[in-house]
């Protein structure tokens, strides 16, 4: 039997998987060549999607990107010195851009069956839980304190504190709510993981569960990502059903059980308090804090709010140690982070590397610069409110507090690069637009000030002369301050960023001099 | 209207069946969509009443989220990604393409009700940029030429 892998990955699915995969099932039966085709995650090196992979006494080899036209020579291949087929790829495990990463959180991207059990625990799967069992709460809650996790949402905010103080709170009924309304551009790494290694989110949440003394959880997926509610919800069932959630999580005596709510197209539930609010069957709008979700949060009752990675960096903690995860990183910014590399990107796909490399490590030697193979020109990172930096500042480390000197944010990991084509004050427009639409009209500078800022733009554009294109910079400008100190939330507060940067380092795209945009 | 009413038995079944699930509302409305295309305005006193909301409250969620209608879809549902990533790659002129052929803006419904396009920001598949969703399918490394051959596929199944 020859053993075949092919991701089932939604977006190694959009780029054509399902097509190569029932191409290989049919061919290979007319050949009497017999074959067990597993649809496993995927790696995330997406440009080589759809990649197959096939079992060898060295390891795996590679073939990608794969075309279902491409099908009948690679089976003569395979039938043959497969090394010859001109898509080959070597051992998957030796291609640079995976082997040089740290992959901790997608340790098993590519390898194993999204939905197998069994899979997930032969790649040391409910390792953690276990750990945690055996520890108690309050150990697992200090083992996350000191790993030093910070939120991955964006945020950064410091897991262990999260988790103290929800676990010393007294109510009847607390609450773990997943994050995963991932609707950054840019990112894609929680709809990987979600789609790819299930069970990993649901032992970290019910590690967190049975650590902070909540019984109920819910995974709040955008409506985006049906396959990831899918999967999500085949797993709940798989793992309900083999004692992982119920009555006695894990043997612990603790009783903890979830479900997956979908929404419904708003970006601002990505926020965490209008995402409880929209839990709550309301419309998504953002709430004063204090008081903090910790203390009153789904239905003003303890809450433990996390984005998904977050959730799913528990595991590894309780199965390694504290200080394995903490020996990963620079400075305060501890573990691995699955970068995501997109836009106009040659080598688009995940990359999950300890703090500390740099931006250009990361676009130029992982991403192989521009697709279009024109000049780079920006890179935004950290989704539509994350600022455009220049290629001069490219060798800034990733690490949340380099960025945050900067002007800009690390935010949840993604980078969407640009080439000289594409116009800033275009995408300066864009940001403003996006939060018009997006805005859930809580407070005015975001509200009103995204509207009036497009309308700033579009006069700063039109104007005659530089003197008139100046004072609708200033004007500009000063809108920024007003969105940046005037919001609530981050989507007014952070608008701001990818506004100012692009009229900062490309003023030429507004028709202004570099010194005058500076002022 | 009148045939509107029809969709009421599914509609208080299922409003039964989530009525004691705390914030149940995007569930329900969820549901609604998925079985009837849309959410009927006949639906609303029902869903506010089981829910002990008023009928304003409802209407609000509803007009809130983007995801929700409140008339039937047109046969083909597109949505082309316009976020940051898939600008970078082309989405833009995708779109005038998009424009051009169909001769609709970028919200716009076919008269023949055969197609309807949405603008939607981020699919998750922005390694892969541009993409689109037709009809819940994802669709990605688009070209013109691709897209083209997508809408014809559209109009060859939709006559």
């Amino acid at each position: 039997m020859n053993r075949l892998y092919l991701p089932c990955d939604s977006l190694a699915r959009a780029v054509g998987a399902d097509a190569v995969a029932s191409a290989l099932v049919t061919q290979a039966e007319q050949r009497h060549w017999p074959l067990e085709l597993q649809r496993t995650s995927s790696r995330g090196l997406y440009w080589l999607e759809p990649m197959l992979e096939v079992d060898t006494p060295e390891g795996r080899i590679g073939f990608g990107p794969l075309t279902a036209a491409d099908v009948p020579a690679l089976l003569d291949a395979l039938q043959g010195d497969a090394s010859t087929h001109p898509l080959a790829l070597g051992l998957v495990e030796q291609l640079p851009y995976l082997h040089s990463q740290q992959r901790l959180l997608f340790a098993r991207a590519g390898i194993t069956r999204p939905l197998s059990l069994d899979d997930y625990r032969a790649h040391g799967g409910f390792e953690g839980l276990a750990r945690a069992v055996a520890l108690g709460g309050e150990q697992t809650a200090t083992a996350v304190f000191d790993s030093g996790l910070r939120g991955r949402g964006g945020a950064a905010f410091p897991a262990g504190i999260k988790w103290r103080t929800v676990r010393g709170t007294q109510a009847a009924q607390k609450y773990i709510v997943c994050n995963a309304d991932e609707g950054d551009s840019g990112t894609f790494a929680d709809r990987m993981l979600m789609e790819g290694d299930p069970f990993l989110l649901i032992e970290g949440m019910a590690i967190a569960g049975i650590s902070v003394g909540a019984s109920h959880g819910y995974i709040y997926v955008r409506s985006e990502y049906p396959q990831a509610v899918a999967t999500l919800r085949e797993a709940l069932e798989i793992a309900r059903h083999n004692g992982y959630l119920g009555a006695n999580v894990g043997g612990s005596g603790l009783a903890f059980d979830m479900e997956v709510r979908v929404g419904a197209g708003a970006y601002i539930c990505g926020e965490e308090t209008a995402l409880l609010d929209s839990l709550e069957g309301k419309r998504g709008i953002v709430r004063a804090k204090p008081p903090i979700p910790a203390l009153q949060g789904l239905f003003g009752l303890p809450t433990l709010v996390h984005n998904v990675l977050t959730l799913a960096s528990v595991p590894l903690i309780l199965a390694k140690g504290a200080p394995f995860y903490r020996d990963y990183g620079m400075g305060r910014s501890l573990g691995t982070m699955p970068f995501q590399l997109a836009g106009n990107i040659r080598h688009g796909g995940l990359v999950e590397r300890a703090f500390g490399l740099t931006l250009r490590e990361l676009v130029e030697d992982y991403g192989g610069g521009t697709a279009s193979g024109r000049p780079l020109k920006a890179a935004q990172i950290g989704g539509p409110l994350g600022a455009w930096v220049p290629p001069s500042q490219f060798d800034t480390p990733l690490d949340y507090e380099a960025f945050a000197a900067m002007g800009a944010m690390l935010g949840h990991g993604g980078v969407v690069v640009a080439d000289d084509s594409l116009d800033m004050a275009h995408m300066a427009r864009f940001a403003l637009q996006f939060c018009a639409e997006e805005s859930c009209g809580k407070c005015t500078p975001c509200r009103i000030g995204s509207t009036r800022g497009m309308e700033v733009i579009d006069r700063l554009l039109a104007a005659p002369d530089q003197e008139h294109r100046e004072q609708q910079a200033i004007i500009l400008k000063d809108l920024c301050d007003t969105l940046q100190y005037g919001s609530l939330c981050a989507l007014g507060g952070m608008t701001s960023y990818p506004v100012a940067s692009a009229l900062k380092h490309f003023p030429a795209d507004f028709g202004l001099h570099a010194a005058e945009a500076e002022q | 209207m009148p045939d509107e009413m029809l969709h009421l038995p599914m509609v208080n079944s299922l409003l039964e069946r989530h009525k004691g699930s705390p914030g149940a509302l995007l569930p329900i409305l969820h549901e609604i969509q998925e079985g009837i295309g849309y959410i009927p305005d006949a639906a609303i006193p029902d869903i506010a009443h089981a829910l002990n909301q008023s009928q304003a409250e409802i209407r609000g969620v509803i007009s809130f989220y983007h995801d929700f209608r409140t008339a039937p879809p047109a046969r083909h549902i597109l949505r082309l990604c316009r976020a940051e990533s898939c600008q970078s790659r082309g989405a833009e002129q995708l779109a005038a393409q998009l424009r051009e052929r169909l001769q609709l803006d970028d919200h716009g419904s076919s008269a023949d009700g055969s197609i309807s396009l949405r603008p939607v920001y981020c699919l998750g598949a922005c390694a892969c940029s541009p993409a689109l969703e037709l009809d819940g399918q994802v669709h990605a490394r688009l070209s013109a030429e691709r897209l083209d051959a997508l809408l014809d596929s559209c109009r060859e199944d939709g006559a």
